[in-house]
């Protein structure tokens, strides 16, 4: 039978002095997966490797690792879909430290999750036997996002959370999601606000990780361009994020064309005196080499085309939470929920 | 000689703050016979700005420049690699639903008379190249071997994800511009933020996180022993050229334009390409190809 190699990330900070790889050669069994594969060289070859696992099917969330450089679920993936040229590469998922060989502390990323109130939050709670009833339609609208099994693979390679690990990252802002487009969720506009603010839906550079190695339906990249779609809706726009969409979309619709010269301004904000001096180092440097955007920004030629696209955005707005009042009706005392949620 | 010819999409940066893009790519593909019709009445592709307030507004504007393409009969080319992403996502998206797509013609009817039938093709500059014929045709005509620069291929993360929109045969690990690199007499480097993003889309949002991104490709290409970095995407070139400056950090990595590349092998003047609008200067890197 063909074998394969697997060459696992090993590291026990109580006894090793650095990380370091070991090699485990075996037998590449027809239709088994990497989880299968693990659990044979835990129980014929090295006791002492360390992995989560616990469903085996996909369910749990426990088993992602990053694999040839990329999280997956091991218990999802076939073996044979992995080795290449007879190997194997299997580290422990990334933006966490690690605790022992590929199992990782999680706490950072339950503490970005516990940043959004990640619960149902009611306009009332007078009447807890009441059922809070869905159509079909609401509930599509977080049909996706409700398949998250929490397993962080998007967590562990996101571009921006390598750089900040302030940033709430992708499953957290699909939990976010997943209650601002629920029909029984009162807090729509507060959850709206509070992401908009630094760390939040503004912060994520669009990269695409998440939403390749997210193993469910979730696809958090999708999630974070419907927020957006709702903070435009609810137009919170004190923040350069909404600004830069505004922006964006009043050039576009006068000319057809982006107009270099004016975004950047806009998006900062035009009385923003220092964010606007921050800017001319770039715009001197780009001048000084002959760089710098044309001063006069020419149309398209039927540029009334595109204007009328823009004049009917509101008959083309396809998907709205269901109530992105501000201020929301009959807030409730946090404290208060938080207790009946124990 | 070989016969082709395409729509070009330029985009906007290309007629804006990169237009060495544009002139670089109009000399190479004169160079090699392959004929452009520039798109002078297509709108910005939307750059998933558009989409994040209103997807089918963001639909029609890509579904009227196809729409475009189909009524010149020709394929589009795209010379930035957000465009193509964008446009994939956007045809899929058509493609892949009819009712969608049939509401989505309707209104284009309305507001442009036109209709998006769906033959369109729509490629980047660097798939065109590694089309058959040219790149064989390519490869005959370079004059100008770069032996010895060692090249780091930069994709952009338009190109390779999400999967479903890229046009890579194997998107988690690419070769397609290392073979153009190769073709050229060049050496690619293998670096570790090959395909990560360069922090371009939150430059406005987070500066700090925005430049840390570009920061980290720039310092895992040179850790690599890379001599520059090769572009698809000029959005990617912004932020790590025009940015570079301010990058924290001690670089001096030049940013070429994948076009910029080929035309100096196919025998180009730096000055013919524009690579002196550059902002990190490759002239010292490239003196022996001068
Ligand atoms: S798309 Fe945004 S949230 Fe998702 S991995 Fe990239 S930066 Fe992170
Ligand atoms: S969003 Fe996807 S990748 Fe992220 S935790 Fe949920 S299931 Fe895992
Ligand atoms: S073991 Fe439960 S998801 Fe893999």
């Amino acid at each position: 039978m063909e074998k394969v190699t697997l060459k696992i990330f090993r590291y026990d900070p109580g006894k090793d002095s650095q990380p370091y790889y070991q090699n485990y050669i075996m037998e590449l069994e027809p239709g088994i997966t990497l989880l299968n594969g693990l659990n044979k060289v835990r129980a014929t070859q090295d006791a002492s490797l360390a992995y989560r696992m616990s469903c085996g099917s996909a369910i749990c969330g426990s088993c992602a690792m990053k694999v040839n450089g990329h999280a997956l679920l091991a218990c999802k993936t076939q073996l044979c879909d992995l080795a290449k040229n007879g190997l194997v590469q299997i580290d422990p998922i990334g933006n966490m430290e690690v605790i022992k060989d590929l199992v990782v502390d999680l706490e950072p990323f339950w503490a970005s999750l516990r940043k959004v109130r990640p619960y149902l939050v009611p306009d009332t709670l007078d009447n807890p036997e009441l059922e809070r009833k869905q159509t079909q339609k609401q509930f599509l609208l977080i049909d996706d996002v409700t398949t998250c099994i929490l397993c962080a693979s998007c967590y562990s390679d996101c571009n921006v959370l390598e750089v900040d690990n302030e940033f709430f990252g992708p499953a957290t802002l699909a939990k976010a999601h997943r209650f601002i487009y629920d029909s029984r969720d009162a807090k729509a506009y507060d959850r709206l606000e509070q992401i908009t603010e630094l760390y939040g839906v503004w912060d994520c550079t669009h990269c695409g990780e998440c939403s390749t190695r997210c193993p469910t339906e979730t696809k958090p990249m999708a999630r974070i361009e419907e927020i957006r779609q709702a903070v435009m809706e609810a137009e919170i726009t004190n923040n350069n994020g909404a600004r830069h969409v505004l922006g964006f979309r009043e050039t576009v619709s006068k000319s057809g064309r982006l107009n270099e010269n004016y975004l950047p301004a806009r998006s900062v904000g035009f009385f923003n005196i220092p964010a606007l001096l921050g800017l001319l180092p770039v715009g001197i440097r780009m001048f000084v080499k002959g760089k710098n955007p044309p001063l006069i920004h020419k149309s398209i030629e039927k540029v009334k085309e595109v204007k009328s696209i823009f004049s009917r955005l509101k008959k083309y707005r396809k998907i709205k939470p269901q109530h992105i009042t501000k201020g929301d009706i009959n807030r409730l005392d946090e404290d208060s929920i938080s207790e009946r949620k124990v | 000689m070989v016969n082709c010819k395409y729509a070009l999409f330029t985009g906007c940066v290309a007629k804006g703050a990169g237009r060495e893009l544009l002139t670089a790519t109009e000399a190479v593909c004169e160079k090699l016979s392959i004929e452009l019709a520039e798109m002078t009445d297509a709108s910005c592709c939307g750059a998933g700005v558009i989409s994040e307030d209103n997807p089918m507004a963001a639909d029609l504007l890509n579904a009227r420049t196809f729409a475009l393409a189909e009524e010149q009969g020709l394929d589009i080319m795209n010379i930035c690699i957000t465009c193509q992403g964008v446009h994939n996502k956007t045809k899929n998206k058509l493609d892949n639903n009819p009712e969608y797509k049939a509401e989505v013609n309707l209104e284009l009817k309305r507001i442009s008379g036109k209709e998006y039938k769906g033959v369109v093709k729509i490629q980047h500059f660097g798939q065109v190249i590694l089309g058959d014929s040219v790149l064989e045709k390519m490869k005959n005509m370079v004059v100008r071997p770069l032996t010895g620069l060692k090249a780091g291929a930069f994709y952009g993360c338009y190109a390779t994800r999400p999967h479903e929109c890229s046009d890579l045969d194997n998107p988690d690990s690419p070769d397609e511009m290392e073979k153009i690199i190769e073709a050229l007499g060049a050496t690619p480097v293998d670096y570790a933020a090959r395909l990560k993003c360069c922090g371009f889309p939150i430059i406005m949002m987070n500066k700090k996180n925005s430049l840390a991104l570009s920061g980290n490709a720039l310092n895992s290409a040179q850790n690599a022993g890379a001599d520059c970095l090769i572009t698809q995407c000029p959005l990617c070139h912004l932020n790590l050229d025009a940015y570079q400056p301010e990058i924290p950090g001690e670089y001096n990595m030049p940013i070429i334009h994948i076009q910029q590349l080929v035309g100096l092998a196919l025998g180009l003047e730096q000055n013919e390409l524009k690579m002196n609008t550059h902002i990190v200067n490759p002239a010292g890197i490239l003196s022996q190809f001068a």
